[in-house]
């Protein structure tokens, strides 16, 4: 039953996407124009710095992903298909799951594209280790994306809800920022330093422990009202 | 609670009039010198926020799971007053540091993390100003967010090698490391957890004064 | 009283990179001074003294801050507990 409503939820967000594609394409090109506008501030003699990858990477999936969080449950609020939801018959944490499963599918595609374009504009070696770095970046968005689909639902009825959101957020979801960010450096040092980029998959994989578990608690309560 | 307000005072009154002395008291440590004697109020500063911090997490726990409107009358007051002391160890740690390491500030663990602590529970104010009907809810829900990465923030010092000092240093004073000092320490540290009590009943008050005027507003429109 | 606090803590962290004298140093290793800084020329005095100021400064201010609020809700009560009383009769 749980799981069968969060991928109705899921597949009922996915519809609606694939009406428009808004979300999707919007996440995605305002990810790339900050991947730019980056490459274009930490540019030495024509040269990019080659250090600042790893945390340009991961600042686009945080400036993204909440623009993507904004936007989606913008969509909720505007038909008011919230209380609809919230009245259905099914458990709320599963709504909660549908929503972070949603965000996650949005983050990951646009992570697919973002980063070939970083390690290209920034002559890093993303991919010399390709499974590490996936799992670095499935449980960092994992951690991101589930803090942030709590802040953003229960922002979604109130005032400021545009500027709360990354007030509430950002201050939370650093430290799993910057353990993407020490992981991803650890990887593009020569030779890639995979112990270190493993320790950090194990912090993140504690952060998105708690965080879930926090997340799943607290959804019910902030929901009533 | 009331009971205990005025010799509540009166102590911290008694223990911050007292202090400089004690602390002008203390020995030297042996490589900072002076500078070290901010020890006195940059450790119990964190140790009341951890405190307030306490104190706000177990009241927005039981606000967002029990609806009790006088926890999240203690949720605010320990948000509150855990801005102020986080405030004072953030203003004393890096008049600390500047001596100390010879910069004001570190991007090392603890100094992070301890920022970004602030930073929530600013949020949370921010969130209950700002947010019109219904923020105190979303207030609750950080502050357990907030909760949840204090104890990280107090253990990070150990896992990590950084350039602030490690948690042990406390518990081997307190043991007589440093002969003289584990007096004042002991009086500061009991002294500012004192302060905030103070503070949050204080505030507690306030709130439980606002929320009775909510009321009278409500039933007079009616 | 958030301004307050906003612009204080916005000013701690604005001052912070305006003053220091070199950027951090990695934290690979134990760093318990960095050299050529003028450690020994900086007297301590000062800053103790700031450090102590700071925390009797800010513990009063707030003291008042919640004197005022207080002061303003109980006249607001009053006020209306007056209203109310008039109303009734």
């Amino acid at each position: 039953m749980f799981l069968r409503t969060a991928l109705l939820v899921l597949r009922k967000d996915a519809a609606i996407e694939a009406k428009s594609w808004e979300v999707l394409t919007t996440t995605v090109f305002f990810a790339v124009s900050a991947v730019l506008v980056f490459s274009f501030a930490f540019v030495k003699e024509g040269e990019p710095l080659e250090d600042a990858a790893a945390g340009i990477l991961w600042i686009a999936v945080a400036f993204s992903g909440t623009l993507a969080l904004g936007r989606t449950f913008e969509r909720e609020r505007y038909a008011e298909t919230l209380r609809a939801l919230l009245l259905a018959p099914a458990p709320r944490p599963a709504l909660y799951v549908g929503k972070l499963l949603g965000i996650l599918l949005v983050l990951g595609i646009a992570e697919l594209l973002l980063t070939p374009l970083v390690a290209l504009l920034f002559h890093a070696a993303l991919f010399a280790r390709p499974a590490l770095m996936a799992a670095l970046l499935v449980t960092g968005t994992a951690g991101f994306a589930c803090v942030g689909t709590l802040f953003a639902a229960m922002l979604v009825r109130a005032r400021s809800r545009d500027v709360l959101l990354p007030i509430l957020l950002y201050p939370i979801t650093i430290p799993v920022i910057i353990a993407g960010v020490r992981g991803t450096s650890a990887l593009l040092a020569s030779p890639p330093d995979e112990a270190t980029a493993v320790m950090w998959i194990g912090i993140l994989t504690a952060f998105d422990v708690v965080f879930v578990t926090l997340s799943l608690w607290a959804f019910e309560p902030l929901m009533t009202d | 609670m009331k009971r205990l307000f005025a010799p509540l005072l009166v102590t911290v009154a008694v223990l911050f009039v007292a202090a400089p002395y004690f602390i002008a008291e203390a020995p030297y440590e042996s490589t900072m010198g002076l500078v070290q004697k901010i020890f006195y109020f940059h450790v119990p500063s964190w140790m009341a926020m951890y405190t307030a911090i306490a104190v706000c997490a177990l009241g927005s726990a039981v606000f967002l799971f029990k609806n009790n409107k006088t926890a999240d009358a203690y949720a605010v007051a320990g948000a509150e007053v855990a801005v102020l002391f986080g405030l004072m160890g953030l203003v004393s740690g890096p008049l600390w540091g500047r001596k100390a390491w010879g910069v004001w500030w570190q991007w090392d663990v603890r100094l992070t993390t301890a920022l970004l602590m602030e930073l929530i529970f600013v949020a949370c104010l921010l969130v209950r100003k700002y947010g019109g009907p219904g923020s105190e809810k979303l207030a609750a829900a950080t502050a357990l967010f907030g909760g949840a990465t204090a104890p990280f923030v107090y253990k990070s010092v150990d896992i990590w090698r950084t350039v602030h000092p490690k948690t042990s240093v406390v518990p081997e004073l307190l043991k007589g490391s440093m002969p003289g000092s584990g007096l004042p320490f002991a009086l500061s540290a009991i002294g500012f957890v004192l302060l905030a009590t103070l503070l949050m009943m204080v505030r507690v008050n306030l709130a439980k004064r606002q929320m009775a005027l909510d009321e009278l507003y409500l039933d007079y429109e009616e | 009283m958030m301004t307050r606090i906003l612009l204080l803590v916005g000013s701690l962290l604005l001052a912070a990179p305006a003053v220091a004298l070199q950027p951090p140093s990695a934290q690979s290793e134990f760093v318990p001074a960095a050299p050529g800084a003028s450690t020994e020329q900086l007297p301590a005095a000062p800053l103790v003294v700031a450090a102590y100021a700071f925390v009797w400064v800010a513990a009063m201010g707030y003291v008042w801050t919640i004197g005022r609020r207080l002061t303003k809700v109980e006249d607001d009560l009053r006020a209306l507990e007056r209203k109310a009383g008039k109303a009734s009769r």
